[in-house]
């Protein structure tokens, strides 16, 4: 057993099951979705992001890329949030939080596709 | 061509570890940021939202600092406070200190510098060769290929040569990487496998190196041309064996040009004259070197090699050498070294008609020549220059033949790789009559025009020559002399003349211009630079050909032609 397998594949995983806790419940209802598990979800997307630097393999770069595209979305979740709450008169309204949450189901779906290479990338070392 | 390292890739391994602490802890900073009860401006219980905590963290760790916002802090966010700033600002050094360290690790900027030479590289879009090292021969066959139009790839194993690379000032951008030119690895690096490269010139010091680069790129590309330099003979046979295209022995060639300039000053200077890159200053004719008995100072492998080619000649000779056993020397060698008048008195140099300084120190060969002047001044002078910097001075002492070591090497090369048909031609020339090569010179002389001549090919075929080509197919005929007239003029011909013609049935040497071109025929040109331009209207040009074959202008096109021919029967009706 390789304990950076481990890690690797705990991060990647966690980052899922973060996103998929965030989405869970109703789109628009803000007392369905936690603002410390967005946060959570970014903080664990991040450090997978960083942990797969490096990887020079075909499928190291594409899980990369689906990373970044989780990042991209999160990040882009949390500043729709963010400026809900401080900047916009309205604050936090059904509709942007419906917005967020859909932010956060893209980047679910690429973290989806990131621990399905993952798992593409085990059964084809067969060890 | 396949990349070791991408430098971002690079990059982002090496700073995995420092930005993985940052992420972790700014996660924790805004967290417990978030989590600490504070108060508002009113008194209220009041907890940072994330937007706010993430902005007070960043301004924070990274020094700024602009103090307790949106509230007043309450102690127990002052207490977290303190923990980000301790945590946060270490993170930050230790990611900015390896970023640094990275940047100046000797390994990393190899690779930047190895990445950044492939690229350019693989930019290169015309015909180039590889030349592994730098040192005195290597920078004069770079600049002269870059003279001659040619593209170079330099590699030399001493940063300090190629730092002297990129202050050259050359004519066109010359990649030159600081490794061992005889790792495969850096040679394929250079460009061993780009669809451009010619061929690979080894010119390092080490003949073990040129070796393995020779048997290098005769298995990894055997279709390019290896030109090598071998100090021993036992290299030069090892790299015969496998097929190396021409191997050069720096004390033989050097020798061996000795041994012309002596015995064929005419070819000497024709070599010179077609070897060195077209519009340089032309050298002239130095007085003939006289018969009689010669004096050789330094009796090394060079001077063996002089003294072997001088003796093939029918030249007496004495030796002058430092340490006799040591080479053994001849019986009848003059023990010293030249520099003093005792002993070149010794070797009879009031008898002598010449002298070579031959040693391998520059010092040394203009003393000898100096002293040697004073003891008979109607010597004739022959200086051995070893250093490529030491230019000026060697043209002070005013010798009658000054040799230099790595210019030669340089020509020898040059004349291999610069024009295809220039070796044949040479190699035919080195068995003419003395009285040729006179005749040659002269007729080169007035059409260079105190530059050196360009060389160029003409291939009569449809690519080379698509005009001749058309009319010899047509069953014209079409001589050597309409190629060399003016397409301007037809009465004018153009200031060159054709050195050699090769067809199947062999080689001629400075054919007669009323020969009959053949298709096939491939002719090595010599002339002033801009006048292959010119030649190549008559060659492809189907009109200019017609004028000057015919002297007449014929107008060209359906309309005109119809024109013409119905001109021309209006006149002869008229005469009838």
């Amino acid at each position: 057993m390789n304990i950076e397998k481990v890690i690797f594949s705990f991060f990647i995983v966690l980052a899922l099951t973060l996103n998929f806790g965030f989405f869970m419940g109703d789109i628009s209802n803000p007392e369905h979705h936690s603002v410390y598990e967005l946060f959570a979800a970014i903080v664990v997307s991040l450090i997978a992001t960083v942990l797969k630097f490096g990887e020079r393999t075909q499928i190291g770069a594409v899980l990369l890329a689906t990373s970044l595209v989780a990042d991209l979305q999160l990040i882009a979740a949390a500043i729709v949030w963010g400026m809900a709450m401080q900047v916009s008169a309205a604050g936090l309204t059904p509709s942007t939080m419906a917005v967020i949450v859909s932010l956060a189901g893209g980047a679910l779906a690429a973290n989806v596709i990131s621990v399905v290479l993952l798992i593409v990338d085990i059964a084809a070392l067969r060890r | 061509m396949e990349y070791r390292h991408r430098t971002v890739f690079l990059i982002l391994r090496r700073m995995r570890a420092p930005l993985l602490l940052l992420i972790v802890v700014y996660a924790v900073s805004i967290l417990g940021l978030v989590l600490m009860p504070g108060v508002d401006s009113a008194g209220q219980p009041y907890r940072m939202d994330f937007l706010h905590a993430f902005y007070v963290v960043t301004y924070t760790v990274t020094t700024i600092g602009f103090g307790e916002l949106p509230y007043t802090f309450s102690a127990a966010q002052r207490l977290w406070m303190m923990v980000t700033i301790y945590l946060g600002v270490v993170a930050w050094f230790y990611a900015i200190g390896t970023l640094i360290a990275l940047v100046q690790d000797a390994a990393f900027r190899q690779v930047i510098r190895e990445n950044r030479f492939a690229a350019a590289v693989r930019r290169l879009t015309s015909p180039f060769y590889i030349v592994c090292g730098y040192g005195d021969t290597g920078s004069v066959v770079v600049r002269e290929m870059v003279d001659h139009g040619l593209s170079a790839v330099a590699l030399d194993i001493d940063p300090e040569r190629i730092n002297e690379l990129s202050l050259e000032d050359l004519q066109t951008y010359v990649p030159g990487l600081c490794v061992d030119a005889s790792d495969t690895r850096h040679l394929v690096l250079a460009g061993l496998h780009h669809p451009q490269c010619a061929g690979v010139v080894a010119v390092t010091n080490r003949d073990v190196a040129n070796l393995k680069i020779a048997i290098t790129v005769k298995l990894l590309s055997p279709g390019l041309k290896v030109i090598c330099r071998a100090e021993s003979h036992d290299t030069e046979a090892n790299m015969v064996s496998f097929g190396t295209d021409a191997v050069i022995n720096p004390f033989d060639a050097f020798a061996d040009r000795l041994a012309m300039a002596l015995h064929s000053p005419d070819l000497h200077l024709l070599v010179d004259w077609l070897t060195q890159p077209p519009g340089r200053p032309l050298p002239v004719r130095t007085t003939r070197p006289p018969r009689g008995t010669w004096v050789l100072c330094g009796y090394g492998r060079f001077g063996k090699a002089v003294h072997r080619y001088l003796q093939y000649e029918g030249i007496e000779t004495v030796i002058i050498e430092a340490t006799p056993e040591k080479v053994q020397a001849p019986k009848g060698t003059v023990h010293g070294r030249g520099t003093e008048a005792v002993t070149l008195r010794e070797a009879k140099i009031e008898q002598a008609v010449g002298i070579v300084a031959g040693t391998d120190d520059d010092t040394n060969n203009l003393s000898i020549i100096m002293t040697a002047r004073e003891l008979n001044p109607s010597l004739y002078l022959v200086a051995r220059q070893n250093g490529g910097d030491n230019d000026a001075i060697f043209t002070a002492a005013k010798a009658d033949l000054v040799m230099q070591r790595a210019g030669i090497l340089a020509n020898r090369i040059l004349s291999l790789v610069s024009t295809e048909l220039l070796t044949p031609f040479l190699h035919e020339a080195r068995h003419q009559k003395e009285e040729w090569a006179h005749q040659l010179v002269k007729r080169v002389w007035p059409l260079a025009g105190n530059a050196t001549p360009d060389l160029w090919t003409v291939d009569i075929t449809p690519a080379g020559a698509a005009a001749v080509h058309t009319a010899l197919t047509a069953g014209e005929k079409v001589t050597l002399a309409h190629l060399l007239t003016d397409p301007a003029v037809h009465d004018e011909s153009l200031p060159c003349l054709a050195l050699l013609l090769q067809r199947e049935e062999g080689i001629v040497l400075t054919p007669e211009d009323n020969t009959p071109l053949v298709i096939g025929d491939r002719i090595l040109m010599c002339g002033r630079p801009g006048i292959e331009r010119r030649m190549a209207g008559t060659l492809h040009n189907l009109n200019l050909l017609r004028y000057v074959r015919t002297g007449v202008w014929r107008p060209d096109g359906l309309l005109w032609r119809w024109w013409s021919e119905r001109r021309a029967e209006a006149v002869r009706s008229r005469a009838h």
